[in-house]
């Protein structure tokens, strides 16, 4: 059976526990690549890789560029704010004429769900989802699934709070269908107003950030995405700090060795104290390597092998 | 790594032609390539033993353990996953699988002896040569195997060779050691015939071992 059976890569939701586990075994096998003297393999020679996003971002877009650098992997990184969209071009007619220069891959981050989905009916190029409105950011919960695996040794049965702006996350949403999938417990909690309706049919959703740490193994912080918000979502950064903020006096509720991560950027001293940021239970730039790490084995199981059996 | 034979049983539609070596001769052969390797005065200094992986990296820690007991101190011993220096990677290759690369120390300057099961298209040792050169530079690299079956298609020999024989394209060598398959056995795997015979005469004997192919040779060095 082969490890990854798929074309693309647009989303968590629909992938088997064992094709998950397979990514995590491969970014596990390649992360020790970046402690090389020499950080290049040849693997992926004579690959192209268009980064094409739609959407600010630096550590995916770097991790992905990084990735592609270490497996040899020729790429192209195109900022929507710098190109043909500003002159109107649709998605469509920019996909077309970069898949006219035929890349192997095309790497899409876009406001837009649905829009990496639209990109693999249309292209022959193999599709991979860089996050996608509020609707999926596969790679991020896969970089997460990585981290607390090495710390924990496993995913199964752990509790993991998912806390902060799930209305506009991506990221909470792509970590419960994976943390479900593996077996973990996921606990949402936000404010009623940064709560998607129908999320509770995923994980249970508390409003209330005490009852949601109490006991966790690890507390995954989500940013609030004020570029996303049209309205008041809540009073002012200072009551958001203090209603929903991670507070060293709040991680004493958690786990003793509970482990904090964080998708960034992050805004310190709203959904995180600077303090818990930089402690001793933080994982986030634990969280960047192993993003390097996951980006890579994507990169691998989509362009190396022909995807027959092993 | 169609070639190689990966574990027991036989893949299907191969069966054993030959027992090359059985858990002894195979002990045998590992003890002469560890007295060879610290007959040779400069690796004395520094010496660190590769293995490929699969197979090789128990053959590695197995030699290791016999150059410790040939009076040199113990080498370290690394693991070597060529996965992603395959030549055929992206194009005829299954999937990787990746089980990982380590290298326990510096190789600099050191004389690093490459560990595999089976020698034939030289095209793995190829991939290891290259993996091996992008973590320092090792005084000098030599290759170290438990069967050298030829076909070379690329310039490689083996410099400690367990057991050279002749063999054609389509047999396999399969290597068996306990750590992975719970037996130290070497088979020489043929093709089942496309069409089974009539049940009458010669099926009924037990598995075929014909004394006709004995190994060429038992030293080394022949490639």
């Amino acid at each position: 059976m082969s490890a990854y059976p798929h074309r693309h890569l647009l989303g968590i939701e629909r992938l088997e526990p064992d094709e998950i586990t397979s990514i995590l075994d491969t970014a596990q096998g390649l992360r020790e690549i970046l402690d090389r003297p020499i950080k290049k393999v040849p693997a992926l020679r004579g690959k192209t890789v268009v980064n094409l996003f739609y959407e600010p971002s630096t550590r995916t877009r770097a991790s992905f560029e990084v990735a592609e650098k270490v497996l040899s992997a020729d790429s192209l990184s195109i900022a929507a704010a710098a190109s043909s969209v500003q002159k109107g071009e649709t998605l469509l007619d920019t996909a077309k004429n970069l898949e006219a220069m035929n890349p192997d891959m095309i790497v899409i981050r876009h406001s837009a769900a649905g829009a990496p989905h639209f990109l693999a009916r249309h292209c022959r190029a193999a599709i991979v989802n860089a996050g996608d409105g509020a609707h999926e950011h596969p790679t991020q919960a896969l970089l997460d699934a990585l981290t607390l695996r090495q710390r924990k040794g496993r995913i199964e049965g752990l509790r993991v709070a998912i806390v902060g702006d799930v209305l506009h996350s991506r990221v909470a949403r792509s970590n419960v269908w994976l943390l479900s999938k593996l077996g973990a417990r996921p606990v949402l909690c936000a404010p009623p107003t940064l709560v998607p309706p129908g999320i509770e049919a995923l994980a249970p959703v508390t409003h209330r950030i005490d009852e949601a740490v109490e006991g966790a193994d690890a507390v995954m912080m989500l940013r609030i995405q004020r570029e996303r918000m049209t309205g008041g979502y809540y009073p002012s950064d200072r009551e958001y700090h203090v209603r929903f903020g991670l507070t060293e006096e709040r991680v004493k509720r958690a786990k003793r060795d509970v482990l904090i991560l964080h998708p960034g950027p992050m805004n310190r001293g709203v959904e995180i104290a600077s303090e818990v940021a930089d402690g001793p239970y933080s994982v986030i730039l634990d969280q960047v390597t192993n993003g390097v790490a996951v980006r890579m084995a994507v990169l691998l199981l989509l362009l190396g092998g022909t995807g027959e059996p092993s | 790594m169609s070639a190689k034979g990966a574990g027991v049983p036989a893949p299907p539609g191969y069966r054993i032609r030959q027992e090359l070596m059985d858990a002894e001769r195979l002990a045998r052969a590992l003890a002469r390539i560890a007295r060879e390797i610290v007959e040779r005065p400069h690796h004395a200094e520094g010496l660190v033993l590769v293995g490929v992986r699969t197979r090789g990296v128990p053959l590695a820690r197995r030699l290791a353990l016999l150059v410790g007991d040939a009076g040199l101190p113990p080498p370290p011993v690394g693991a070597l996953d060529i996965t992603l220096y395959r030549d055929d990677l992206t194009t005829v290759a299954p999937q990787p699988v990746l089980r990982g690369t380590e290298i326990p120390v510096s190789i600099d300057g050191r004389t690093v002896v490459l560990v595999d099961d089976v020698l034939y298209t030289g095209r793995t040792v190829r991939a290891a040569l290259d993996e091996i050169i992008d973590f320092g530079r090792p005084a000098r690299v030599k290759l170290a195997v438990l069967v050298d079956r030829g076909h070379r298609e690329l310039p490689i020999r083996a410099d400690y060779a367990g057991q050279t024989i002749t063999t054609t394209r389509d047999e396999i060598v399969q290597v068996l050691l306990s750590e992975e398959d719970r037996q130290d056995r070497v088979l020489l795997l043929e093709k089942e015939p496309a069409r089974p015979r009539p049940a009458a005469g010669p099926r009924a004997r037990p598995p075929a071992r014909p004394a006709a192919r004995r190994p060429k040779g038992k030293r080394g060095r022949r490639a």
